[in-house]
């Protein structure tokens, strides 16, 4: 037999593994750690939530739902959108349930990729963006955003980065790892490139409902958008779900039944039990998803100012559950204070970096941690910044 | 009476952190500087909707307090100009009374009542709750744990079940 290695895939042997997993092996080991490093909601799924997923269990609802998810579901995630965020889907024909929105991601792209396509991935970004479009046979077009800018695409950044081969565009507001959210006017003008290069725009809006200070616009909102927009969203984030797997996206009906295809095959459906917890989580859920928000945001507030007091900073971001501070203060790369202050403060962070390259010189710390844990973890960070002032 | 938004914001976290937190951390989190808040709360307090700033205590893990606690529906009879008010502050005046609530239903007036031991409580109500006038009759249900008190579950061991670091 050749090498076992040698079996491999090429593409999947060129990947990067995930920087994420090297801190974690580093934070795992450590007792008493506050981490910061956590890219999902602190609280536990609402319990109104949990009881319609037993009840589902307790009435035998285990089998395979149809491959779209359950009507009862696409029917409320219709109802849902255009209430919440006015945008309007046929349950029957644009609405595809999938496995999270990480699901929901792999399958958009694989449906609209030829190999050697391109697509622009707004950068510092989720850090899966890149690794889904080259395994499914495109090429990842990364643009650089700018701290100076509170890290917002510039229209002719994007312009800049369009070739003959572009057709598409990730974007992702309110966005991890940067919190920034981007508002009506810098969405138009961005759909103005969409609409003058033909392209299509994958709006990745799993952090909708968390968006603090401004009235959220979704992508597929804005005039003319809807044809040219697979909007991706699920419940991890605002319904605080993130172990249920449970996502969705919302497309024109020729991009959603190509992907329905594809997960069709692939996936079947999403688990039947989580689409249950999903429709109640929609039905009642809208009062616990507003509570999360506000004491997220009065986390926030805290969190950022207590860091821009410490010569951290910050700009104040608009949604999500995470501030992206400068390092630069302490002369420190990404990597080295992430590690020191784990090593020195056993406060987890994540480096920057791992975001991409514009990451660099900031951290992602998450705020959905308890208030009390947030008052120590600064008053650790607060101490290692004194420790370690720039050389 | 109708409050500004911050204050109720502020109200909010003031009910929803410990008793503790510190002045300081309250204006970052409701966005404002910290002589604001102070005047705020000063304000909150003499408009008598802020009544006190309390800690949740689950006096039954701490030895020689354990205590009991009694929950008893009580049957009045309304006097003329005065209705229910009068006899329901007789009653709240006794410091065994924790709390007097006003009910619609089947009774009138339900006591929540403290005290060192069963004894104690069965000999409040027989010699002060049931003799007053305007009581005609009692009900005593006594508490056997206590889950949940004001928002705050009193056994949890709903730990952090997250992994250390995730995208
Ligand atoms: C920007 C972004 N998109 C997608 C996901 C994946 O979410 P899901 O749990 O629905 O797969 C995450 C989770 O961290 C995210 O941050």
């Amino acid at each position: 037999m050749k090498e076992t290695k040698s079996y491999l895939s090429k593409t999947v042997e060129e990947l990067k593994p995930s920087g994420i997993r090297r801190f974690f092996d580093l934070a795992a080991g450590m007792e008493g750690v506050i981490s910061l490093g956590v890219g999902e909601p602190d609280f536990i799924t609402p319990w109104s939530v949990r009881e319609a997923a037993i009840l589902s269990l307790e009435q035998g609802y285990t089998s395979y739902t149809a491959n779209a998810g359950l009507m009862d579901l696409r029917e409320e995630i219709a109802i849902y959108m255009q209430k919440s965020f006015g945008v309007s889907y046929s349950p029957q024909s644009e609405i595809v349930v999938t496995v999270g929105a990480s699901q929901a991601l792999d399958i958009s792209l694989r449906a609209i990729l030829d190999s050697g396509d391109e697509v622009i991935v707004v950068e510092p970004s989720f850090v899966s963006y890149v690794p889904l479009v080259t395994l499914a046979g495109g090429v990842p077009v990364q643009v650089q955003t700018l701290k100076e800018n509170g890290f917002k695409i510039l229209p002719e950044q994007l312009e800049n980065a369009i070739t003959s081969r572009t057709k598409a565009i990730i974007l992702c507001s309110p966005n991890n790892p940067t919190g920034t959210m981007l508002s009506g006017d810098e969405l138009n003008a961005i759909a103005k490139i969409a609409e003058r290069y033909d392209l299509l725009v994958l709006s990745d809006e799993i952090y909708a409902e968390l968006a603090y200070d401004d009235e959220y616009t979704s992508f597929a909102a804005i005039r003319e958008m809807k044809k040219r927009t697979i909007l991706i969203s699920g419940f991890s984030k605002g319904f605080a779900m993130t172990g249920w797997r449970l996502g969705f996206i919302c497309a024109p009906e020729e991009i959603s039944q190509a992907m329905l295809k594809i997960h069709q095959y692939a996936m079947m459906c999403a688990p039947t039990m989580a689409q249950f917890a999903a429709l109640e989580a929609l039905k009642t859920g809208r009062s616990d998803v507003e509570d999360m928000k506000k004491s997220y945001k009065r986390r926030r507030n805290y969190f950022v100012q207590s860091l821009n007091e410490l010569g951290l900073t910050c700009h104040m971001p608009g949604g999500a559950f995470y501030a992206f501070p400068s390092i630069e203060s302490t002369g420190l790369s990404s990597e080295e204070f992430a590690e020191k202050l784990l090593l020195e403060e056993k406060v987890a962070v994540v480096p920057g970096n791992i975001f991409g390259e514009s990451g660099e010189g900031h951290v992602r710390c998450s705020y959905a941690t308890s208030m009390e844990l947030l008052q120590e973890a600064i008053k650790r960070i607060s101490h290692f910044v004194k420790q370690n002032p720039k050389a | 009476m109708k409050l500004t938004e911050k204050q109720i914001e502020v109200l909010e976290i003031l009910e929803n952190n410990s008793a503790r937190i510190p002045v300081e951390d309250i204006a970052k989190m409701a966005q404002l500087t910290v002589a604001e808040t102070e005047t705020l709360l000063d304000k909150l307090v003499e408009m008598k909707v802020l009544v006190r700033f309390n800690s949740v205590i689950d006096w039954s893990k701490v030895d020689g307090h354990e205590g009991v606690t009694a929950m008893i529906d009580v049957k009045v009879a309304p006097k003329r100009g005065v209705g229910f008010d009068e006899v329901a502050q007789r009653i709240y005046r006794f410091k065994e009374v924790r709390s007097v609530y006003l009910m619609s239903g089947a009774y009138d007036l339900s006591v929540i009542i403290e005290g060192h031991s069963m004894n104690e409580v069965a000999r409040f109500v027989s010699e002060k709750l049931s003799t007053l006038d305007s009581v005609l009759s009692t009900t005593t249900h006594f508490i056997l744990k206590k889950y949940k008190h004001d928002g705050t579950i009193f056994e949890q061991n709903e730990d952090d079940k997250r992994i250390v670091v995730s995208p």
